[in-house]
């Protein structure tokens, strides 16, 4: 029977965030069941978030009150504070910043989750092969690899938006789905390399399983966790990315509204119309937090490792 | 240990290579070269032509490429229109600018977030434990670019407490004495660097956090209990020693997302650094000059990798003994 320690607190004994990175351990043989298959608060709360900012921008178009490029009144609609006509105001070109903020949920939560689903693919691809072949292939893409992973990704981004802009926004995608795949292969790597040396693997290929066969049937499905975590984590950070990138002008372009956009027109002249950089913003902090709490208490809940190290190390 | 070292160093320069192979390649695949200007300026295909032959854009993309690496090796990295010098004495300007915030930010974001992580790990599922892993998940969720602007608007211009950008004071500056010159810089580094602190450091503690409570259980800790060594000398002094390693590690790996960080930090505070100056090259087209910003940044990253490597392996003596 495991001995309870200090670090081997159960889950639901922390709170909704503390969870996230606390680690869910068995204390008693009897409740262990049960207490795996709950799963952490932070893990519903996060989802629900999610869920409502996906229909929010699924549902834009009904929602906003006014077009998201209506210019309303350009004298008098001009740059107005919050009010009860214009819940988060108007920007510099009297367009009602609630709708271009709605609008932009669509821009910014797609971009991200397409642009997550395509690194994730590569990258896993990538790993994938690296790893099952290893030998010299392997040390030459990782290699490659290590060089992707030397230059930071903004100064990338930025270099090759430059060079191309203005990009259409289905270019933007792709470009930034093809430069944020280098830590999910390193990761699907190192989790084929350990897979690879399981009894399963060994059984299979005795059986005279193809390689394609045990790759597909096999490995994948073994080193998806991992994935799906970092992928998790990765919406967050490409929506930072892409409202960042917009910010210098690279990103969605200039009626477009994205969050990235919106902050951009109001970082201008953010001293007098502080509420045009602010809500965006908050737009962004809100999304990110969620998709934060979802990947870490998915990690808790998926990573085998964890699991293992909370029921053995003591 | 010396064997380690030289096979590092190969790996690192192969690494480089590579670096400046791929910016090479990914900006010369871009539509267009420094004389298209889509309209903007009205140029005759003659002098196009001719200026394009005069810098080389002529030639096959091979031997482009060989001369550029030609070139990046002597440091030559192109003449910046934008700036009116040559690329490499651009950057060795503006380098040491973001060197300093970087190393200030650095230094503070892990004394911050060790310290942060420790008293989690310390406390871990006390309230405190739990209202920091809250606090340090919003930290680490939020946008650079959004953090600064906010932090401007606070405390620039609401609380006029500090200057709103620039790294000294335009004008009275040279007038100053040497300590005062010194007060200047840092007065006008107080507010990227604590934007860069704030960003960092919650990653930086989440990381310790796990790191400590990896090592609390494990039987060199179990056997400090066990001789009644009280928990504080068992958290500080066994615990934490071990459990730091993985942090010098995080160095080497939080170098990209700094220096990125740091390109965004730079622009909303106008810290004259690499990160403004390539925001500003990339609105000029300044192709040369981004270019030469990639590339010393990618060899920026793979130096700090190195660095943090040779710490790791001077740290831990299992490593060092091979």
């Amino acid at each position: 029977m495991p001995l309870l320690t200090h670090a081997s607190a159960p889950a639901d004994a922390l709170g909704p965030l503390a969870s996230a990175s606390g680690r869910p351990a068995p204390s008693d043989p009897s409740v262990t069941a049960r207490k795996r298959r709950r799963w952490p608060s932070a893990l519903w709360w996060s989802l629900a978030l999610i869920t409502l900012l996906c229909s929010i921008a699924l549902l834009a178009p009904a929602l906003a009150p006014y077009a998201p490029n209506e210019q309303l009144d350009i004298i008098r609609l001009k740059s107005q504070p919050p009010s009860l006509a214009h819940p988060l105001g108007t920007d510099q070109y009297s367009r009602d910043l609630l709708s271009r903020m709605l609008f932009g949920a669509r821009i910014s939560l797609s971009v991200a989750m397409i642009a997550v689903c395509l690194s994730a693919t590569i990258g896993t691809a990538y790993g994938l092969l690296a790893g099952y072949i290893g030998g010299v292939v392997d040390a030459v893409m990782m290699r490659v690899l290590d060089a992707f992973l030397a230059i930071p990704r903004v100064l990338l981004l930025i270099a090759l938006l430059a060079m191309w802009s203005p990009v259409p926004l289905p270019m933007l995608i792709v470009i930034i789905g093809c430069t944020g795949w280098f830590e999910v292969s390193r990761l699907v790597r190192a989790e084929v390399l350990a897979v690879k040396q399981r009894d399963y693997i060994l059984a299979a290929r005795a059986l005279g399983a193809p390689n394609a066969r045990l790759l597909g049937r096999h490995v994948l499905p073994n080193i998806l966790n991992p994935v799906l975590v970092a992928a998790a984590l990765g919406v967050g950070n490409v929506i930072i990315l892409e409202a960042g990138l917009s910010y210098l002008g690279v990103g969605a372009h200039a009626p477009t509204a994205s969050w990235g956009s919106i902050f951009f027109d109001g970082s201008e002249a953010f001293q007098s119309t502080w509420w045009i950089a602010l809500f965006p913003g908050l737009a962004i902090v809100m999304t990110v937090l969620a998709f934060n709490a979802f990947g870490t208490a998915l990690r808790d809940t998926l990573d085998p490792h964890q699991l293992a190290g909370g029921s053995t190390r003591r | 240990m010396r064997r380690y070292l030289a096979a590092r160093l190969l790996q690192s320069l192969i690494v480089v290579l590579l670096v400046t192979t791929i910016s090479f390649f990914l900006i010369r695949l871009a539509p267009g070269d420094p004389f298209s200007f889509g309209g903007d300026i009205a140029m005759s295909p003659t002098v196009r032509e001719h200026l394009r032959a005069e810098f080389g854009y002529d030639r096959p993309l091979l031997e482009q490429f060989a001369r550029f690496l030609g070139n990046v090796v002597r440091f030559r990295l192109g003449y910046s229109l934008s700036m009116h010098g040559y690329v490499g004495s651009v950057i060795l300007d503006v380098l040491p600018r973001t060197l300093l915030l970087m190393g200030v930010a650095l230094a503070l974001s892990f004394a911050v977030g060790i310290g942060l992580g420790v008293l989690q790990a310390w406390r871990r599922n006390s309230w405190v434990d739990r209202a920091l892993s809250s606090v340090l998940l919003v930290f680490y969720s939020l946008p650079d670019f959004w953090l600064a602007l906010i932090v401007l608007l606070v405390f620039a211009y609401w609380l006029p407490i500090f200057p709103a950008g620039g790294m000294i004071d335009l004008i009275m500056h040279d007038y100053m004495p040497l300590g005062e010159r010194i007060l200047d810089v840092l007065h006008h580094l107080v507010l990227p660097a604590f934007t860069l602190t704030l960003l960092s450091a919650a990653g930086i503690a989440r990381y310790q956090r796990s790191a400590l409570l990896e090592v609390l259980p494990q039987d060199f800790v179990r056997t400090a209990r066990a001789k009644g060594l009280g928990e504080r000398t068992v958290v500080f002094r066994h615990a934490l020693r071990n459990a730091l390693l993985p942090i010098i590690t995080l160095v080497g790996l939080m170098l990209p997302s700094l220096i990125g960080g740091a390109f965004f930090v730079e622009k909303v505070f106008s810290w004259p650094g690499m990160g403004y100056v390539a925001a500003n090259a990339i609105a000029a087209r300044d192709y040369d000059l981004v270019t030469g910003t990639v590339v010393v940044g990618g060899i920026m990253v793979t130096l700090g990798s190195i660095v943090a490597d040779l710490l790791y392996a001077i740290a831990d003596p299992r490593l060092g003994a091979r």
